[in-house]
């Protein structure tokens, strides 16, 4: 708790190593520095009677403390330079990730599996309002960790959709910026089952502390299982069955749950929002309005904004469910009845929005 | 000029024909150089205990896991203007604040070189904070992206407020140029008849190497805002992907202004700590040839190290190495400017006033800022620390134990040579150990919470770094009401009942023109040119 981690990844090792050279020699010439400064502070007080000797200069002695600690820095450049490239070293890779930072989720492509999916935050917002007791993982727990194997030189591409963010995991010795326009690599090679947990380390704006990283490392049989069961194949039955019409309750029950998930740290669980960076959807114009230009917004955003497109994360079922549920809410089905909107909306007629554009 | 210099001095009343003008008019229209240097110096006071206040804020929402007091927005708009306002607003101007009082008084030069100017140089700021501030009570964010203000957090996706901030930044920046400018003439050309390079207060030379960093690193600054400007308005892409910029432009361009600003908010500092360590130890200071070359390898340095903030953006292995190399080798002319100091104070004859106090709370607590910075500057290792806490402990031991010390050690130094009156030694020496305690308290537990992976900027955390962070919490506000003792002294000193009036010589062992006047120091001084021609002027001296 007071250290860096030792970590169980080949790179924290040796980051770890030539951390702790690097404090050991920092302890060792704090330790002569102050202690010739303690014992001057002791022995030469007036009020004991010191008198000053009125010497000034001495070459000699300013070439010693000059030329000593330049031969200590080099000794310390050596490792340094050494572990440097070997984190450069991305090469012969077994498996490729590429992970991409929005405001505020990952999104992880297994590059090769063909498996992709994104990252939420899975502690909730009566967690963080003090509304509801904090889980053990308190805002380092996910919907969705990445897995990877272990005893694997897993390749990571590092980048960004919006603003840049950083990937960082303690426990593996990774920290990759994620810069739009950017693919930065980076790699680990995992040498201990376990979950390990991170989150992102570049300011990204209003949520940058609620953008956790939950990486599972499993045996090899493992990866190979997950892989399988995440694997392409079945998506087209998966989104046959996501365009089922559902019943404006099931709409509702799971409108609420993903609202809270990916709308109410900025829209807030009230729909109040926080104008006017993150706007209400209280009596929004939006949201009273027709339900096809409701549809349109949520699946393209707004670009330059927080408000993502999120036909792009969020499947038409979950988008339905999402419209549904903030068409119903804080008196919006009022407003929506009175226009002579409707406020119900299936998966199948999102679907319809988002292939028409 | 007919009067001497000791007859100025007894011509130093408000209501002399002399002495200043009445009234606001005084401090609106003052050339004076002590005067200027009293504005600055009380506008930074206020600064501190506003930049302070928001601290305390923003250490009350980290006292506990969850939302304590305000939302992540709102506490993101108290971090970036901490920042702002305890770098542009307290540090800065209070080292020009100094630098106005006494660098003509240390050369034995009337005032500073171009008066007019130096008011101008002065009332930017305070419109320039009243700009920045008032964003806090605009509709929708004040500026929220960071003190760094990175690109497309701070342009594509900056508050309307930003627009303010530019503004604002600006006018900071031609501040600062115009004071450096004016500290520039001034120590080349005022300097007393006789005083050489060599024979310069190292306060002095401190100022001159931040003069011409300032001149050299702030116009980059107000390009980097113009830039932002550009891609906010005019349809620019300098640092917009999409449209064919890039965002590791901003940090370049960011970092370039930004690492001779470290050296900026210190250099005076270490200037400070070169006079008041042989004051109280008696005893000359040790290499001073050194400490000289010492601050201009720095201030060289500092120039070709900014890379090392953006090791983890996805730099060349060779950039990398350059930027380390070059980091690492700061190490030695610092290690140079402490050892002095420690071979200064061995074999002298020692004393703990206050000012003394400050310094060698300074010595002990920004070597170990050094040591950490030693360690970021390594590049594997600074993989795992950037952006963490243990930077945040780092910037901290450097730049409150660092410049804010070496500004409290000054302002104790000379306050009874500005103002006639002694401080309270009492109040002083439990100023200095409650601010000792403070820190550590406040800056000590940040190395491992940054070590065992908290990131900075964060206004909320998982469970694991509560203790640490409640450790802080009540750190910041011993720190906090530490400063109230210092207030207390200020204002007794400036506006108390006691009578002015304290030998010229303040300090038994302090040497340098500005003890050959009288205390409280005239409203004119040095009207007659001294002279350093003679040996006996230079024993003197």
């Amino acid at each position: 708790m007071f250290n860096m981690p030792y970590g169980v990844s080949l790179l924290s090792h040796e980051i770890w190593r030539l951390h702790m050279a690097a404090f050991y020699v920092c302890c060792v010439i704090g330790l002569v520095v102050f202690s010739v400064l303690l014992y001057s502070l002791v022995r030469f007080r007036k009020s004991k009677g010191a008198e000053a000797v009125h010497f000034h200069e001495h070459l000699g002695i300013e070439i010693l403390w000059t030329t000593i600690p330049f031969l200590i820095l080099v000794a310390l450049a050596v490792p340094a330079t050494i572990v440097l490239m070997h984190i450069h070293d991305t090469e012969k890779s077994d498996l490729t990730i590429k992970i991409t930072g929005y405001q505020w989720k990952w999104k992880y492509e297994y590059l090769d599996q063909g498996i992709h999916f994104f990252s939420n935050l899975s502690s909730t917002v009566e967690q963080i309002n003090n509304q509801a007791p904090k889980s053990q993982w308190f805002l380092r727990e996910v919907d969705n960790p990445v897995v990877v194997p272990v005893d694997t030189k897993v390749r990571l591409l590092v980048t960004a959709d919006d603003v840049v963010h950083s990937w960082w995991v303690p426990e593996l010795g990774v920290k990759q910026d994620a810069v739009p326009g950017y693919v930065n690599e980076n790699w680990f090679y995992i040498t201990k089952p376990g979950t390990y947990r991170g989150q992102c380390g570049e300011l990204c704006g209003v949520n940058h502390g609620f953008m956790p990283i939950v990486v599972e490392a499993v045996s090899k049989p493992e990866f190979d299982q997950w892989v399988a069961a995440h694997q392409g194949g079945n998506v087209a039955a998966l989104q046959a069955a996501q365009l089922a019409p559902e019943t404006e309750d099931q709409l509702m029950t799971a409108g609420k749950a993903a609202y809270l998930k990916s709308c109410a740290m900025c829209h807030q669980a009230t729909g109040e929002g926080l104008p006017p960076s993150f706007p209400p959807l209280k009596g929004s114009k939006v949201v009273t309005g027709p339900v096809q230009a409701n549809d349109a917004f949520v699946l393209k955003g707004v670009p330059g904004t927080a408000m993502q497109a999120f036909g792009e994360q969020l499947d038409p079922a979950t988008i339905a469910a999402i419209v549904t549920y903030i068409r119903h809410s804080w008196g919006n089905d009022a407003l929506n009845h009175q226009h002579g909107n409707p406020v119900t909306v299936q998966p199948a007629d999102v679907e319809k929005v988002n292939s028409a554009r | 000029m007919t009067e001497t210099t000791i007859v100025s001095g007894q011509h130093a009343h408000h209501d002399d024909h002399h002495g200043p003008a009445k009234g606001i008019a005084r401090w609106l229209f003052t050339t004076n150089h002590k005067d200027i240097g009293t504005l600055y110096l009380f506008f930074s006071l206020i600064m501190l205990f506003v930049g302070g206040v928001m601290a305390l804020l923003v250490r009350v929402e980290l006292f506990e896991p969850g939302k304590v007091l305000m939302n992540p927005e709102y506490f993101n708009q108290m971090t970036t203007m901490h920042g702002l306002i305890m770098i542009f607003g307290v540090v800065m101007p209070a080292l020009a604040g100094l630098a106005n009082w006494m660098i003509p008084m240390m050369i034995g030069a009337a005032d500073m070189a171009l008066p007019r100017l130096n008011n101008w140089s002065f009332w930017l700021l305070p419109f320039a904070f009243t700009l920045l501030l008032s964003t806090l009570f605009m509709k929708g964010p004040a500026p929220d992206f960071g003190w760094t203000f990175y690109a497309p957090l701070s342009t594509t996706y900056g508050p309307a407020s930003t627009d303010f901030f530019i503004f604002s930044i600006h006018m900071m920046g031609a501040s600062s140029i115009l004071a450096a400018l004016n500290i520039v003439v001034t120590i080349f050309n005022m300097r007393a008849p006789g005083m050489t390079w060599m024979q310069l207060p190292v306060f002095v030379w401190g100022w001159l190497v931040t003069a011409f960093l300032l001149l050299a690193v702030m116009p980059v600054l107000a390009g980097c805002v113009t830039m932002m400007l550009m891609d906010r308005h005019f349809h620019t892409s300098f640092f917009n992907a999409a449209g064919g910029g890039d965002p590791i432009l901003f940090q370049h361009i960011f970092w370039f202004f930004g690492h001779p600003e470290v050296y900026i908010l210190i250099l005076p500092g270490f200037g400070i700590i070169s006079d008041i360590i042989p004051t109280f130890s008696r005893k000359p200071l040790f290499g001073y040839h050194f400490m000289v070359y010492a601050t201009i390898v720095i201030a060289f340095l500092g120039y070709i190290v900014w890379m090392h903030h953006m090791f983890t953006t996805g730099a060349p292995l060779v950039a990398q190495l350059f930027f380390m190399y070059a980091t690492m080798l700061i190490a030695v002319p610092t290690g140079i400017k402490v050892f002095n100091w420690v071979g200064t104070l061995f074999k002298g004859s020692i004393t703990f006033e206050t000012p003394m106090l400050f310094a060698l709370g300074f010595l002990v607590m920004f070597t170990l800022g050094g040591f950490s910075g030693l360690m970021l500057a390594l590049v594997p290792a600074d993989y795992q620390y950037r952006d963490s806490y243990f930077v945040v402990a780092h910037f901290h031991y450097v730049l409150v134990s660092g410049s804010l010390f070496t500004i409290l050690a000054g302002v104790y130094y000379w306050l009874p040579k500005w103002t006639g009156r002694m401080y309270n030694e009492t109040i002083g020496q439990w100023h200095f150990w409650l601010s000792v305690i403070g820190m550590n308290v406040t800056f000590m537990p940040m190395h491992f919470l940054g070590l065992a992976g908290m990131p900075r900027r964060i206004p909320d955390y998982a469970l694991q770094f509560t203790d640490f962070n409640q450790i802080c919490t009540v750190g910041a506000f011993i720190f906090g009401i530490a400063q109230l003792f210092f207030l207390y002294n200020i204002i007794v000193c400036c506006f108390g009942k006691k009578p002015r009036g304290l030998p010229g010589r303040v300090w038994e062992g302090a040497r340098g023109f500005e003890w050959t006047i009288p205390s409280p120091a005239p409203y004119h001084t040095f009207e007659v040119t001294p002279e350093l021609t003679s040996a006996e002027a230079r024993a003197k001296f």
